[in-house]
């Protein structure tokens, strides 16, 4: 932005970077429509091509990445990000643990390959779907599919002001109970990956009277066991159990190891 | 950009010239353009995906149909709701079930939602700039500060409706096949309705501001393909028309459109049978069912000067406008008359099946079929995306604007190829924002 940049001090430099993903990460910077005007006068937003065509060269003080790593050109271009970048922030799913596009991990390429194009052999893409963390040392990582607006602004706020972020890490399930509402589990039988799963929405679904799925991954320490147990009790076959640790956060460590067990 | 950027390559002749624009920004997707010009006419457009296949049609085989529109709904994060309302129609038509009733009243209303804001964000952050020379709506809001905050409420009045019914913004939570997980109490739709008269309101004292724009000039001979439906503007159900006398179900969409791969692009390039490329879109939508539009949305039509036929692809930004005052409208009809279902969502029968249904994602038709097994289960899916329907006719549009290009300074090439590109909201996350420019003469 060609704002004042002559003040006593100079203006942080924000870039943006995506890889294999929805872009709904990244937008929702541009959903913050009461901040993003604040945000664009704090920091100079010097590379984020969804929102603007000015092009400014790295180094930068904070680099955002959505998306995550899908082919061998974005495997060599991340390191070239990071190397612009004094902290770097995964935003999302992907960029945190493969997205939904890590489903490919448990599977065949080739296949997936043949299944939606004529001529697989010209598409280039790696066999596995995989967090940005796995490639570059990453500085924080902002869970979601899709992230919380409100945590991404704290977490930009908080590494241009060189404070940790105040991003809480427990269970969906015990925003539930803070909250006082009832248990769609307990209460109607509903699956629900409350308790394995990371704070940050809010505990949405419930409020919605459906269980939760699972957007923000694991939380840490999860006993996806034990809860597997308890769906299974209810009734959950096999292939549900599979289904239901594999959508977003499938390459996870934790969801995945659960979902293996019951891949068989 | 860089001028002269001949690496990795020999010139081709002394009079190469290549002009190279690293990202076309403001574009939802990763891409690259490259015009070659021979004697002033454009030899070869192509329009280049770089966005990483990400394979969906693959993982959703063996996927319970219950799970498909939380799935889908991740292809884009612009238009996450195109992607649920298509699922959810074409896995009903599987199971031979109409929702109906409120239940159908209320995906309209969220259709609403995700229309004026992926609208609003076109129009006023990513392509106004464009018109009025700027590289962005922060630096837009320097000298039009008020044309940007008012168009950021209006966006945001439209995420309004979107996380009130479907819990949040970006990949709703709340959308089910046979309807939602629970329809709203009437007081959380009500609570929306301020904010959306202010927006009706503030659209029709911005419309001058539409007005006084320049349009660059371009026509061609589109064939426009939109749903239509008996008596309303089309959203989720209607057959597909074209400008040129196509009429169809939409289960004859296999019949009547190809995808075809180009090597230069992970995007598929869709055409009509025997005819070629197409425009789908507001544009496509506006000039094939102007007259059924609300009569606000008529009164802001006339006043923006838009009569059909409108074949200047540029004017896709007053039609977008023309969209956002019919969504606010439709979105305002839709909650004065709510009254709560009893059921928030229609029971379907486990049965096998197939599935068509095309709706009117914010950038034009967005096709999904599906074939279902007696367990419930996806056997195959296809998923057809409206900017991959469009980018056929963007390459057309490019090709016809090439020898202005080629006469022009480097930067304004580069700006007028971008904004002729962002006529169509190119949502490249679909296959897949950004482009590189390049244009090779000889």
């Amino acid at each position: 932005m060609a704002g004042n940049v002559r003040k006593n001090r100079r203006k942080p430099k924000l870039g943006v970077f995506k890889f294999a993903s929805c872009d709904g990460c990244q937008l929702s910077l541009l959903d913050c429509e009461d901040e993003i005007l604040a945000v664009g006068a704090a920091v100079e937003i010097a590379y984020f091509p969804e929102a603007t065509s000015t092009r400014i060269a790295g180094p930068y003080d904070l680099v955002l990445v959505e998306g995550s790593i899908t082919t061998p050109a974005d495997a060599e271009r991340i390191r070239a990000v990071r190397a612009q970048a004094r902290r770097l922030v995964t935003i999302g799913a992907c960029a945190t643990a493969g997205g939904i596009q890590a489903l490919r991990n448990f599977r065949d390429v080739a296949e997936f390959r043949s299944i939606v194009y004529a001529s697989p052999e010209t598409i280039d893409a790696l066999a596995t779907s995989t967090a940005i963390a796995e490639h570059v040392p990453v500085d924080f990582e902002l869970r979601g599919c899709p992230v919380d607006k409100r945590q991404l602004l704290e977490v930009i706020s908080a590494f241009l002001n060189d404070r940790r972020p105040n991003v809480p890490a427990h269970s969906v399930c015990l925003d539930c109970k803070m909250a006082g509402r009832v248990c769609v589990t307990v209460a109607h039988g509903t699956p629900c990956l409350g308790p394995v799963t990371h704070t940050g929405c809010g505990a949405l679904c419930p409020r919605y009277d459906r269980g939760c799925y699972g957007c923000f991954g694991p939380v840490s320490g999860a006993n996806t066991s034990s809860l597997a147990a308890m769906m299974s009790a209810q009734g959950a076959t096999s292939p549900e159990l599979v289904r239901a640790f594999r959508t977003f956060n499938a390459n996870a460590p934790e969801f995945r190891a659960e979902s293996e067990k019951h891949d068989v | 950009m860089s001028d002269g950027d001949e690496s990795g390559g020999k010139p081709i002749s002394k009079k190469t010239r290549t002009i190279r624009v690293d990202t076309l920004a403001r574009v939802e997707g990763e891409g690259a353009l490259r015009i070659e010009l021979v004697g002033g006419r454009a030899e070869r457009v192509e329009l280049r995906l770089f966005e990483p296949p990400r394979f969906f049609e693959a993982f959703l085989r063996g996927r319970s149909r219950t799970e498909v529109p939380d799935i889908t709904a991740r292809i884009c994060g612009i238009c996450p709701v195109a992607y649920q309302m298509s699922s959810c129609h074409a896995l009903e038509a599987a199971a031979g079930v109409v929702v109906d009733g409120p239940l159908r009243e209320l995906r309209r209303l969220l259709y609403c939602g995700e229309w004026i804001e992926s609208h609003a964000l076109h129009v006023f952050m990513l392509h106004l700039p464009d018109f009025l020379g700027y590289p962005d709506a922060l630096a837009m809001a320097k000298d039009h500060g008020d044309l940007v905050r008012a168009g950021l409420r209006v966006k945001k009045a439209g995420n309004s409706v979107v996380s009130a019914l479907g819990g949040r913004e970006i990949h709703p939570i709340n959308v089910k096949v046979g309807g939602f997980y629970r329809a709203p109490e009437r007081a959380e739709l009500d609570a929306l309705a301020a904010e959306l008269e202010w927006a009706a309101r503030a659209m029709r004292d911005m419309l001058p501001a539409f007005t006084a724009l320049e349009y660059p000039a371009l026509e061609r001979d589109y064939e426009l393909v939109a749903l239509r439906h008996p008596s309303e503007y089309p959203f989720c159900e209607g057959r597909i028309v074209s400008s040129k006398g196509l009429d169809i179900d939409v289960r004859e969409y296999p019949e009547h459109f190809v995808e075809q791969q180009v090597p230069y692009s992970t995007a598929l390039h869709s055409r009509i049978r025997g005819r070629g490329g197409y425009f789908v879109g507001p544009l496509a939508r506006f000039n094939l069912n102007a007259d059924r539009l609300s009569s606000p949305a008529r009164d802001a039509a006339a006043a923006l000067g838009l009569e059909p036929p409108v074949l200047n692809p540029f004017k896709s930004l007053p039609a977008r406008v023309v969209e956002i005052v019919e969504a606010l409208h439709e979105a305002l009809r839709v909650i004065a008359a709510y009254r709560r279902p009893t059921v928030s969502a229609v029971e379907l029968p486990v049965v096998a099946g197939i599935g068509h249904s095309c709706t009117e994602a914010p950038r034009g038709i967005l096709y999904h079929r599906y074939a279902i097994d007696a367990a419930g289960l996806v056997e195959d899916a296809r998923i057809i995306p409206p900017t991959s329907q469009n980018q056929g006719t963007i390459e057309d549009d490019l090709r016809a604007i090439a020898p202005d290009l080629a006469r022009m300074p480097l930067d304004a090439a580069t700006h007028r190829a971008e904004q002729a590109v962002r006529n169509y909201d190119p949502c490249i996350s679909c296959s897949t924002h950004f482009l590189r420019l390049e244009i090779v003469e000889r």
